[in-house]
């Protein structure tokens, strides 16, 4: 396949992302929608990877993916003591940046 | 000597800055020896000066430095000094040294006694620089000093409201005045690319560049409506009667004997370029007749001695404006010497009578001040009589050379000249009877006071009454002398035009016409001085009083309107414009921090929103941007 | 063969996608992520990323998204207690992730990029990966375990309950915690 066409899925992909980021309030489907656009570029990547033949691409996938990994186990963490403080995860009470 | 020429206002100058910086700490006496020595160090080194353009007969251009070098414009600092500019140096050092010493004794008791002679002494460097200047420019930088120093030592006594208003009055018409010379300069620097002298009058001389006969006219007349407004002409002469708020000696030097020649000066120093403007000169020829005789009017019924001569003043100068406007400069010069001797004496005189009755200067309260003050009463009598045109005194001999040569012109202008030296010689003889003879009017208190003045003040008096009577040989009628000293002196630098040789016999009935109509009014003001009743003024009499009710007419006509147009525009423009628009920032300002602020609101889901919004923006411009 | 598969693929991942941000109840949203999971390894394994295709597998669909499902277990929500942005905002929202895929194309569409080579290539097997992983970016690896390590630890520490003193009225101090 030439290479535009993954090239529109994989953006077709980190656009919806995006999309979920800015139409959801709940912060899970948020965070949800953030795994979503990692691997809309990882796919990209892994795309170019074969076009240039090139390994490297693979290995940084991989090295995303362990980020993303450790990123979810910390994130959930933050999210579930949120929880208990305020019982939601609604992103609008959460506005102390105001200050 | 010559070269020396820039200690003349350069002494002066020191005076002022010592004086003017340590005006606080300064003891008075000090300070009055400090600015009276400058004056006398600028006498003598004009006396050389003097001595040596007389015998050389040239003039001499002294460079100091460049002054303004822009392009094609190219105006330095030079003095010209020749006949006409030498002779001016020793009556402004001379008699200013004159009125130095006198303020010594007359400001003593003054707290700004020292202040006052910052403010002579820099009055002095400014007149110097007018006259000695060798370009129109110089000249302009005197003429607004001189203005300045006017403006100060009016309103000497500040506190005073109506003195600081005279102040800014004079100050104001004076810069009418200067308007229009600045325009004549403009126009001049325009045609002909110089406002030196001697390129000028070269060009003017040399016909090189064409212009009309109007262009002349136009130049000519702005530059007279400067004069008008320093030397108090019609219409800009309402301002040096008020101006007799300030000290006496200020009135004697600044407003009889220096400022208000410069105009004469002025229109002297150009008068090649007045031979090519006639309907300049018929201007200024009806202009100086007419102040003469309106202000002549006004002063025979004014009753504050300093007003009289504020009036005569302004009547002696248009004799001077018509001796000009009739080509006859050396003859106005000439009276600008002799007005200058008499004139201040007469202020003088009246500073030692004001002095006397302590600082009464009401003429119906005085009255026989002669028994107690007779050296004050001699020369006051003196002037008098020079100014009135007696034989034998000075004002005489330029009086009726002014005469003469306005009847060469056209004799109605004579007639009106004579009529208008009548009721000189009746108005200062009348002043002088209600003064010094007849019976005191005034208080007892007054009464006791009275005495003669100290030697610091008498004794100007009598230097300048002796010039008084001396003054005048100078510049004998041809029929009297062939020898005619002050022309021959002046003529390098400017001269008569038309010389019209009249006949002998013409010459002596006119002169014998002059003369016995103004013994005729001397006599006519003793009778009716002699027992004065002060009924209140009607008719004539009280139009006369009210100095014609030009300034009511001014008031309504300049004043009102300005006025309300200001409080108009400081409604309108002020504070709705510019206010609104300086304010109105400010409000944006805020306004706009406000709703800035609401951005802040704290809510992930909006920074995030405007954080793809910019990455948008960023890939746009990243993008499409470049070409 | 291959281009039917690509397109079903395509459809797949890009349906499910919609469908995890525009269901309402969150967990169906996990569900529709995890089979987006799937479709993007079905594209892996037709570009020939065997190993990564695994990985994703493993590590995403089968790790990553079983702790979002239990996270949202345990917060116990359902579609009825769902807050929703305000009609508004969805809409600025869908519009600037639109605008934002439409710019990124336009700022592509000039780039030259060569076809993909239809033949599959080695590259994806796992032991050729093997051996770029562990020569050339071993370090990158093994620092990768310290980023481990340290998202543990901030895991737990996040999280960690609170305890809160209280004296008792004979003056002993009692520990419990807070629940």
């Amino acid at each position: 396949m030439p290479i535009q066409y993954y090239l529109f899925l994989s953006m077709a992909l980190f656009s919806i992302g995006i999309m979920g980021t800015l139409m959801r309030r709940n912060a899970i489907i948020i965070f949800m929608c953030i795994e979503l656009m990692l691997n809309a570029v990882n796919l990209l990547l892994v795309a170019f990877s074969k076009m240039y033949v090139d390994s490297s691409a693979q290995i940084f996938v991989f090295f995303i993916m362990v980020v993303a990994a450790a990123e979810v186990a910390v994130g959930l963490a933050v999210i579930v003591m949120m929880h208990r403080k305020v019982h939601s995860v609604d992103i609008n009470i959460l506005n102390r940046l105001k200050h | 000597m010559t070269q020396l020429v820039y200690l003349v206002p350069l002494f002066p100058l020191i005076g002022f800055l010592i004086n003017g910086i340590f005006w606080r700490k300064m003891p008075k006496t000090a300070g009055g020896v400090i600015g009276t020595l400058t004056i006398l160090a600028s006498f003598i080194v004009s006396l050389g000066i003097f001595f040596e353009v007389k015998n050389s007969g040239t003039a001499t251009m002294v460079h100091l430095f460049d002054f303004i070098n822009s392009g094609k414009l190219s105006i330095p600092f030079t003095f010209q000094v020749d006949a006409l500019s030498s002779l001016f140096l020793l009556i402004i050092t001379g008699v200013g040294f004159l009125i130095h010493v006198y303020s010594t004794s007359y400001m003593h008791e003054d707290e700004g006694m020292v202040k006052y002679f910052a403010y002579l002494n820099l009055f002095i460097f400014s007149m110097l620089l007018l006259v000695l200047g060798g370009n129109y420019l110089i000249m302009f930088i005197g003429w607004e000093g001189v203005g300045l120093c006017s403006y100060l030592l009016i309103g000497f006594w500040f506190k005073n409201r109506d003195y600081t208003n005279a102040a800014k009055k004079a100050f104001v018409m004076n810069r009418i005045g200067d308007l229009g010379f600045l325009v004549g300069m403009l126009l001049i620097l325009y045609t002909y690319g110089t406002l030196s002298y001697q390129d000028f009058f070269g060009q003017l001389k040399g016909g090189q560049v064409i212009v009309s006969t109007s262009t002349y006219n136009w130049i000519a007349i702005c530059l007279f409506i400067g004069a008008m407004g320093k030397s108090a002409q019609i219409p800009l002469y309402t301002w040096l009667p008020d101006a007799m708020a300030g000290p006496t000696p200020v009135s004697a030097l600044i407003h009889a004997a220096t400022m208000v020649t410069a105009g004469i000066y002025m229109i002297a120093r150009s008068s090649a370029l007045y031979n090519l403007a006639p309907m300049a000169q018929t201007l200024i020829t009806w202009i100086g007749l007419a102040t003469a005789i309106v202000a002549a009017t006004i002063a025979m019924k004014q009753y504050d001695i300093k007003k009289v001569l504020a009036y005569s003043t302004v009547s002696q100068l248009g004799f001077m404006f018509l001796a000009l406007g009739v080509g006859a400069y050396t003859t106005a010069v000439f009276h600008v010497m002799t007005h200058a001797f008499f004139k201040a004496l007469l202020f003088l005189g009246a500073g030692s009578v004001i002095h006397a009755m302590g600082g009464e200067q009401d003429l119906r309260l005085m009255g026989g001040l002669g028994k107690k003050m007779r050296i004050t009463q001699i020369t006051f009598l003196i002037g008098c009589l020079a100014i009135s045109g007696i034989p034998g005194f000075s004002g005489f001999f330029s009086k009726d050379e002014i005469l003469a040569m306005a009847y060469a012109h056209d004799p109605i202008l004579y007639y009106l000249g004579v009529f208008a030296a009548m009721m000189t010689a009746f108005y200062m003889f009348r002043l002088y009877f209600l003064a010094f003879t007849g019976i005191f009017r005034g208080t007892h208190d007054q009464e006791h006071h009275l005495h003669e003045s100290p030697w610091a003040i008498t004794i100007p008096l009598i230097i300048l009454a002796i010039l008084s009577v001396v003054g005048g040989y100078v510049g004998l009628p041809a029929v009297i002398s062939e020898h005619h000293a002050l022309a021959s002196y002046l003529a390098p630098v400017v001269a008569n035009t038309g010389e019209h040789h009249m006949l002998a016999g013409t010459e002596w009935m006119l002169m014998g016409i002059s003369v016995s109509v103004s013994v005729l009014m001397i006599i006519v003001a003793y009778v009716r001085n002699k027992k004065p009743a002060f009924a209140p003024n009607t008719g004539v009499a009280k139009f006369l009083e009210n100095k014609w009710y030009v300034d009511e007419l001014y008031d309504a006509v300049i004043v009102r309107p300005i006025g309300a147009i200001s409080r108009l525009l400081d409604r309108f423009a002020e504070r709705a414009g510019i206010d609104g628009i300086v304010n109105g920032v400010g409000k944006l300002v805020g306004w706009g921090g406000d709703r800035v602020r609401l951005l802040q609101s704290g809510q992930v889901g909006f920074y995030i929103f405007v954080m793809v919004l910019g990455i948008i923006a960023l890939f746009t411009l990243g993008f499409f941007w470049i070409r | 063969m291959y281009e039917v598969l690509f397109w079903f693929l395509t459809i797949m991942a890009i349906g499910c996608a919609l469908g995890v941000i525009l269901s309402r109840n969150p967990v169906n949203s996990v569900l529709f992520l995890i089979a987006t999971f799937f479709a993007i390894s079905g594209h892996y394994l037709l570009l020939n990323a065997q190993f990564l295709a695994v990985v994703n597998i493993i590590v995403y669909a089968g790790a990553i998204m079983v702790l979002f499902l239990f996270v949202m277990m345990l917060m116990n929500l359902n579609a009825d207690v769902e807050p929703q942005k305000s009609r508004l905002a969805q809409l600025a929202g869908m519009i600037a992730g639109g605008v934002l895929f439409l710019v990124i194309l336009a700022a592509l569409r000039t780039a030259s990029l060569s076809v993909l080579d239809k033949q599959s290539n080695d590259i994806g097997l796992i032991k050729n990966l093997g051996k770029v992983l562990f020569t050339q970016y071993v370090l990158p690896f093994e620092i990768s375990s310290v980023l481990f390590l340290s998202a543990i630890i901030g895991a737990v520490v996040i999280s960690r309950k609170e305890e809160v003193h209280s004296t008792v009225a004979d003056g002993s101090v009692n520990t419990s915690d807070i629940k």
